[in-house]
């Protein structure tokens, strides 16, 4: 274990050095010099000069990812060209907002999803069944902004029992304030979340229903349930771990577009924002901390997965993490 | 027949918006720029489905909004498609080392989340039409490539591989006789899944306001739109989700049939 761990550290230290690498030559490919959006237009040349000796365009490309990385890595994440404000604690102001949507809008998509896949599978052929399964293949084909247009429309507009969006100034000095103004965010995503894990749930839950083991197991005199809790359930979890982690990715992305439905001043507001304003320090600041995010969470589910999963941790050292 | 009838449900939908384009094509109830309807007219009398806030018909907008839809699903998948399986295939047939490389390039790249890759493309060119179909493409070549790497990986485990190979067979004609049509069916049904995925990455590139401008109405756009004044017109803000939904089921219903009808083993257990 102790040896997978150091390869898959490795590896995942190497991912982030990847990652970043890969984001700076895709931002240096933009178009035009960063320069020119600093200044209006009409701008001498010296004053051009002068501003991309400010943000550093003016030196050699290897010494600009230099810099870039020593910067990473004292969280220094550079200067917003519009604001003129550090992006790194623009984000972390941020990231108030998005961590708990992410979180709260994962933790009900699984307490919804967990229960009504595994009715979804084990009465496969009542009507219930049936409906629960159809209901989650339509939920994986609505597109997430609209659900959330559709709640804003019936909860803010119609019913003013919810805010329609926006997010205390004051971020969590009122909590009962900013979880209401999250409301309607987290079960726009948890919906969407729960249609495709319920699928996943289902299908890993079909897979040991019709196993031998379960069947021999009850040959055997153990109850229904107790068959399931003894060796359903844990057989059943590997597949759906390995998911876990690639859902809570999915869910941070879902809360991109969903902030903007909210108006949420998120991650994925900052994104759209920088994009519309050409502000590379914020995208590029943005973006590294999302891939980020999403490597780590990678690499959670893969250790998650090996402690429920003892037949992964049988062959130590081989294969790819 | 399970699969037949998933089949054939997914086609109607996905024939139904597929004609909906092809009619747009010839035939639109009036210009898409045209906004001498009068701002937000209710459905019915001349404009079916009534107009939006800047006066144009929302049916016009609509049947133009297929054309885009289904443009940028099918052509991101293309591009997409040929870059994964490509690389796919390379990785497959690699060395140990470069198939090391490949594979953590690959799992580099999945770690962006689609639409984050998209919104970067976007980024780094300007909204339009080709950057849409080059970004969700890009975006899911990752995931395509390394589905195929695995199914080239366990197809070349096959005896009937040894055997062609032994008598001489060379390797461009094993790819191309055993290789490819036994990995085909798996991959078209992920292609099929992956359509309907960038059909609803176009919809949020659009939504969020980077997606093909105007005269290319988006579903996800006219959504954006409608949403001030879904309380009066709600046409507006229903429509075009209804339509997004109508052809990702379909093509949802496509691939899951086409993997019932594909695989026999399926079709007992479901």
């Amino acid at each position: 274990m102790a040896r997978y761990l150091l390869r898959r550290t490795a590896f995942l230290l190497g991912s982030l050095l990847a990652a970043a690498g890969l984001l700076f030559v895709l931002l240096r490919l933009l178009p035009g010099d960063p320069a020119n959006a600093l200044l209006s237009v009409g701008a001498t040349p010296e004053q051009i000069a002068a501003a991309r000796h400010q943000i550093g365009s003016d030196l050699p490309l290897p010494e600009q990812f230099w810099s870039w990385l020593a910067g990473l890595a004292r969280l220094d994440l550079g200067t917003s060209f519009v604001s003129r404000l550090p992006v790194g604690p623009e984000i972390a102001a941020r990231l108030v907002v998005t961590v708990p949507l992410t979180l709260l809008a994962f933790t009900l998509a699984v307490v919804v999803a967990v229960p009504v896949g595994f009715v979804a599978a084990w009465r496969s052929d009542r009507w219930y069944g049936l409906l629960l399964n159809g209901v989650s293949q339509l939920g994986i084909a609505v597109p997430v902004f609209w659900i959330g247009m559709l709640l804003v429309t019936v909860f803010a507009l119609r019913l003013r029992v919810l805010p329609a969006g926006g997010f205390p100034r004051d971020d969590w000095a009122d909590p009962a304030r900013a979880l209401t103004s999250l409301a309607l965010p987290v079960v726009t995503i948890a919906l969407v979340m729960s249609a495709s894990l319920v699928r996943y749930v289902r299908s890993a839950t079909l897979d040991v229903l019709g196993s031998d083991y379960l069947r021999t197991a009850r040959a055997l005199g153990s109850s229904f349930a107790g068959a399931m809790w003894r060796h359903g359930l844990r057989n059943a979890a590997v597949p759906v771990i390995s998911i876990l982690g690639i859902e809570l990715a999915t869910t941070f992305l879902g809360a991109v577009v969903v902030e903007s439905v909210f108006t949420l001043p998120g991650l994925g507001t900052m994104l759209v924002e920088g994009i519309a304003e050409h502000d590379y320090p914020v995208i590029q600041g943005v973006l590294v901390v999302s891939t980020f995010a999403v490597l780590v969470i990678g690499f959670g589910a893969d250790l998650a997965q090996r402690l429920v999963d003892p037949r992964l941790r049988a062959h130590v050292g081989g294969g790819r993490p | 027949m399970r699969g037949r009838l998933t089949f054939t449900a997914g086609c109607v939908l996905v024939a139904a918006v597929l004609l909906v384009a092809a009619v747009s094509l010839v035939w639109l109830p009036y210009d898409p720029s045209d906004t001498t309807g009068g701002r937000l007219a209710p459905p019915g009398g001349e404009h079916l489905l009534g107009t939006d806030k800047l006066g144009r018909d929302l049916l016009t907008q609509l049947m133009v909004g297929a054309r885009i839809a289904l443009t940028v699903g099918i052509g991101s998948v293309l591009v997409g498609g040929l870059i994964g399986v490509t690389a796919g295939l390379l990785a497959g047939f690699a060395t140990r080392w470069l198939d090391d490389v490949l594979s953590a390039a690959l799992d580099i790249v999945i770690a962006f989340p689609t639409l984050l890759l998209a919104m970067l493309v976007v980024a780094a060119r300007e909204a339009s039409l080709g950057s849409a179909v080059l970004a969700i493409g890009l975006a899911m070549s990752g995931v395509v490539a390394r589905l195929t790497r695995v199914l080239v990986k366990q197809v070349l485990t096959q005896d009937y591989i040894t055997a062609s190979r032994t008598s001489g067979t060379s390797w461009p004609r094993v790819v191309a006789e055993h290789v490819l049509p036994n990995i085909a069916p798996t991959l078209l049904v992920n292609l099929a899944l992956q359509l309907g995925l960038a059909v609803l990455a176009e919809a949020a590139l659009s939504y969020l306001g980077l997606g093909p401008p105007p005269p290319n109405a988006s579903w996800g756009r006219l959504l954006q739109e409608a949403q001030a004044t879904v309380l009066t017109a709600p046409t507006g803000a229903i429509a075009p989700g209804v339509l997004l939904v109508v052809l990702v089921v379909g093509v949802n219903l496509v691939a899951d049939g086409l993997r019932d009808l594909a695989d026999p083993t399926r079709r007992r257990s479901r």
